[in-house]
């Protein structure tokens, strides 16, 4: 084909709401070819989804799209009907939306909704329509598809999950495939088998347009990279160019701030969140290098090397902190090197000794969740617990933290019992253990301000305004200034509401906190000032942390011991030097070869299922 | 499946628990009443009978047993399925209440038919659709809110008296049918189209939805093959509910229509003190809404795959 499969140019995607008129997508355009993957990267809010959706026609209720050029298969979608627009949808152009649990009708059988765009665009019936079904879950690589094609989407793993809805996204065989976020919920080895299967159909000539937060995730597969801020595309170029020399500060920030298993351990930079400006570039309230040009004027945007273009009146300028990945950072408060300071001491401040714990499922039979797992978390130490969904983590962090029972073992609270006696007896010592968790909003009363979230931790005695002075004192040392007091966690930010979680669970001057998952649902740059926030805190207060994760790239970054779960057993614990520099475990070794890496290059990516057991690079 | 056979047979012990106890309701609160049964079985406080008569009745009847002996009786022959007879009508009350339950069952099956299926209908165009929900949420408030004898009243003021579409009074056939089973069905159906509206709207925000119209599906297509399951699910919690609102309406809006049906038999007991058959209709009545119940629970498990029991 002479021009490309699809072609976006000046598109602007408005949403008018009560409050005025929200302006998602701003002059964003792009080009993508047959064979082609192009990746959208960008942090939640930064437009990167309404401008695949509106590819669909589905940007969303109420928007207004307006575009210079909207085409796909060389017809101008600006013209298309509802009814076109059905034809177009499953047919010509598959998506892939994020979570299969909820994409998936629970209510349906996985047959019916892999099923659906054959029957919708009349392309089978009968007994051919569930042959075809059976024959595109097979494709999809689930095994045994007879029994899956009966089964509703609960009773499959979420990988199976995100295969049956690929396997409905291809059904039709349309020429390009969206991908939204298609591996954000599940675990590393599954993530990079359903990479794999994307990756396939991009071989056999099916485009790919990849929506992604996550760079290590897009350096796996994309030839071209689009990233996105406020609305607007501030740079976009061919991957591997981009990756290794980002131009504009933002992309930069990005690739900077993601947790690497390769490189030296870097504290992430403290970024300082900013609203953005109205009228000139939205990066400049964040950015390092903004002058008054950049606060008062939208760069346009310009050529930068081949193929490459980028919206900045700075490309490429700032030196000192992502490309060469200096000994010495630049001068942001937060920034001290990790584990020069780290002062852990060898008193175990928790004593987990052979703790076990089964649940019943519902089907009646019991299931182990922690089977025999012992360890101690030393004063003042970061330890991480990193394992895959259904490694029995979670349940460990419950346990230590007396939410429930263990079966067997005990667990010791500074050389005391703290499994297995009267909670009446634990009560007293609550304090000294605190928990942040991965959804801080729902464990927060809605209701309640900032000011009361905090101050339930703080001693009852204190009262009135010395009462509010100490919980503005804690919120200073989170980075929040006093001005939030009032408001309610709802209205607050996600990196806000992690920040309140962290003020919440410092206030009763705890020797432990319990940070199950504390940054998987933030966005990168995000994620990186709380890593950096809790590095600053655990070093200021010397309070120990155990630090639950999927991510080990996170926990790299955080702790100074690992431990490794597998089906509710520890396969390995170390020094995180030690485990994920040389680990030993077969099981540790699968789990990094899995972790998509930002400097590996599609070429060189794992190419058969990620479980085969060979060595990290 | 063994772990529903269990389930069904704990939720069917739990319905004799509660027609026991709906029994024994209506038997202490028709003693609590002030008055003398013997006086009703002898033709109602205003007849004159002689007190010869009325120790003849007493002892006919057992009513000069200690109470807890006539509890004992009476408990005894309801295990046995014996309601007794009623004290006015010379007549078992199984009797009475079998003659009577056509009447009631057909206005009731009517109401529900018409209340669900307007409700799903309403719900189904409106949903999602500012102007025609903003139209029809106004509509449902007021059928909510105005009882439902005053809507038969204006039903019969406007359909029979004024157009003669419909017969003011009497069992006719299907044509008297309509206007009880409007007046029944409106104020379920008012309740119930919000419900299933809120289903449907939640159910339509959903990435699925997003996903179904993804695959090219018409928006018909998404509301009944994928949300309309969603919405069932509240309204299968309330069907209970609405069902008993259905039985207690029934009694009011076969007043207002001077129809045949159990609703007039519990008025005219009530008033007349017909021990036996109020207690006969509490029991039948205890005895519906926990096999309606039982019915829900099943339908449930089969709207929604999630609540069944894993195959082991």
């Amino acid at each position: 084909m002479s021009g490309p499969l699809a072609e976006v140019a000046g598109l602007s995607v408005e949403f008018p709401t009560r409050r005025g008129v929200v302006r998602a997508v701003r002059d964003a355009g792009f080009a993508l070819h047959a064979g082609e993957c192009l990746a959208v990267v960008g942090e939640s809010g930064s437009g990167k989804s309404v401008t695949a959706r509106t590819l669909l026609g589905l940007a969303g209720p109420g928007a207004r799209v307006r575009a210079d050029t909207l085409s796909f298969e060389g017809r101008d979608l600006r013209a298309l009907t509802p009814r076109e627009w059905r034809r177009l949808r499953g047919r010509r152009i598959g998506y892939v939306l994020q979570d299969a649990l909820t994409s998936l009708d629970p209510l349906r059988r996985v047959g019916d909704e892999v099923a659906e765009p054959l029957e919708v665009h009349g392309l089978a019936t009968g007994d051919d329509l569930d042959d075809q079904v059976v024959a595109l879950l097979a494709e999809a690589g689930v095994p045994d598809p007879e029994t899956r094609f009966l089964q509703y989407p609960h009773e499959l793993s979420g990988g199976l999950r995100q295969r049956a809805l690929i396997a409905s996204a291809i059904a039709a065989r349309p020429s390009l495939l969206i991908a939204d976020e298609p591996t954000t919920a599940l675990d590393v080895t599954v993530q990079a088998q359903v990479l794999d299967l994307l990756d396939a159909r991009r071989r056999d000539g099916t485009a790919v347009l990849l929506i992604s937060h996550d760079l290590a995730v897009v350096a796996r597969m994309a030839d071209r990279v689009t990233i996105m801020y406020g609305g607007l595309v501030v740079e976009e170029g061919p991957a591997a160019d981009l990756l290794s020399s980002p131009a504009h500060p933002y992309a930069a920030d990005l690739l900077a701030a993601v947790p690497d298993l390769d490189g030296p351990v870097r504290e992430p930079r403290a970024v300082r969140p900013a609203p953005a400006s109205p009228s000139g570039c939205p990066y400049a309230s964040r950015c390092g290098l903004a002058d008054d040009r950049c606060r008062g004027e939208l760069p346009p945007p310009v050529p930068y090397g081949p193929g490459r273009t980028v919206r900045c009146f700075h490309p490429g300028e700032d030196a000192p902190r992502p490309t060469a990945r200096p000994a010495v950072p630049d001068v942001a408060p937060d920034v001290v090197p990790v584990r020069a300071s780290t002062v852990a001491s060898e008193r175990a401040v928790v004593s987990v000794r052979g703790i076990a714990k089964r649940f019943r499922s519902p089907g009646g039979s019991w299931r182990r969740a922690v089977d025999g797992v012992s360890f101690e978390l030393r004063a003042g130490e970061a330890l991480g617990l990193v394992g895959e969904s259904g490694s029995g983590k979670s349940t460990t962090a419950r346990i230590v933290l007396a939410e429930i029972a263990p079966d067997a073992g005990e667990v010791l609270l500074d050389g005391e019992a703290w499994s297995g006696v009267r909670e009446r007896e634990r009560r007293p010592r609550r304090s000294r253990i605190q928990l942040v968790d991965q959804d801080p909003l729902s464990s927060f009363d809605p209701r309640f301000t900032v000011e009361r979230v905090v101050g339930e931790g703080l001693p009852r005695g204190l009262t009135g305004a010395r009462r509010r002075e100490r919980v503005a004192a804690l919120l200073g040392e989170v980075g929040l200034g006093p001005e939030i007091l009032d408001r309610l966690p709802a209205r607050l930010s996600g990196g806000q509401r992690q920040r309140v979680a962290i003020a919440r669970a410092l206030a009763p001057g705890p020797e432990v906190i319990v940070c199950d998952e504390p940054v998987s649902a933030l966005d990168v740059t995000v994620q990186a000032q709380i890593l950096a926030l809790l590095a600053r805190l655990r070093r200021e207060s010397g309070v120990s942390l155990l630090f639950i994760s999927h991510d080990v790239g996170v926990v790299r970054q955080v702790c100074d011991r690992v431990a490794v779960m597998k089906d509710g057993s520890l396969v390995e614990i170390g020094g995180v030097a030690a485990v994920l520099g040389a680990p030993r475990a077969p099981y540790t070794r699968a789990l990094l070869a899995a972790v998509p890496r930002l400097h590996a290059g599609r070429r060189a990516a794992v190419p058969a299922p990620a479980m085969d057991l060979k060595g990290p690079t | 499946m063994p772990s529903l056979a269990r389930r069904l047979l704990r939720r069917l012990a739990l319905t004799l628990v509660a027609v026991w106890g709906a029994a024994t309701l209506a038997f202490a609160g028709m003693r609590l009443v002030p008055g003398d049964p013997a006086r009703v079985i002898a033709g109602g406080v205003q007849a004159n009978a002689t007190p010869e008569v009325l120790d003849a009745i007493r002892d006919q009847y057992g009513l000069r047993e200690p109470v807890l002996v006539q509890y004992g009786v009476f408990a005894g022959r309801l295990l046995r399925g014996d309601l007794g007879g009623s004290y006015q009508l010379n007549q078992p009350v199984s009797g009475v209440i079998l003659d009577q339950l056509g009447p009631t069952v057909a206005l009731a099956a009517g109401a529900a038919a018409l209340g669900f299926t307007l409700a799903v209908a309403v719900a189904l165009v409106t949903a999602g659709r500012p102007h025609g929900r903003a139209v029809s949420r106004a509509l449902e408030f007021g059928s909510i809110s105005t009882p439902n004898f005053w809507i038969g009243v204006l039903l019969l003021a406007v359909f029979s008296f004024r157009l003669h579409w419909f017969p003011v009074i009497g069992d006719g056939g299907l044509r008297s049918l309509v206007l009880p089973s409007v007046a029944l069905a409106l104020p379920i159906a008012g309740v119930l189209a919000q419900v299933t509206r809120e289903g449907l709207e939640r159910a339509l925000d959903q990435p699925f939805a997003v996903t179904a119209r993804a695959r090219g599906a018409t928006e018909n297509r998404i509301r009944l093959r994928h949300a309309l399951r969603h919405a069932a699910l509240p309204v299968l919690t309330l069907s209970g509910w609405a069902l008993g609102e259905l039985l207690a309406g029934a009694v009011v809006v076969e007043t207002v229509f001077a129809r045949q049906g159990l609703g007039h038999v519990v008025v005219a007991a009530v008033r007349g003190r017909d021990f036996p058959v109020v207690t006969g209709v509490v029991v039948l009545s205890a005895l519906t809404f926990s096999l309606i119940n039982i019915v829900l629970d099943l339908l449930y498990r089969l709207v929604d795959p999630r609540m069944r029991p894993e195959p082991a």
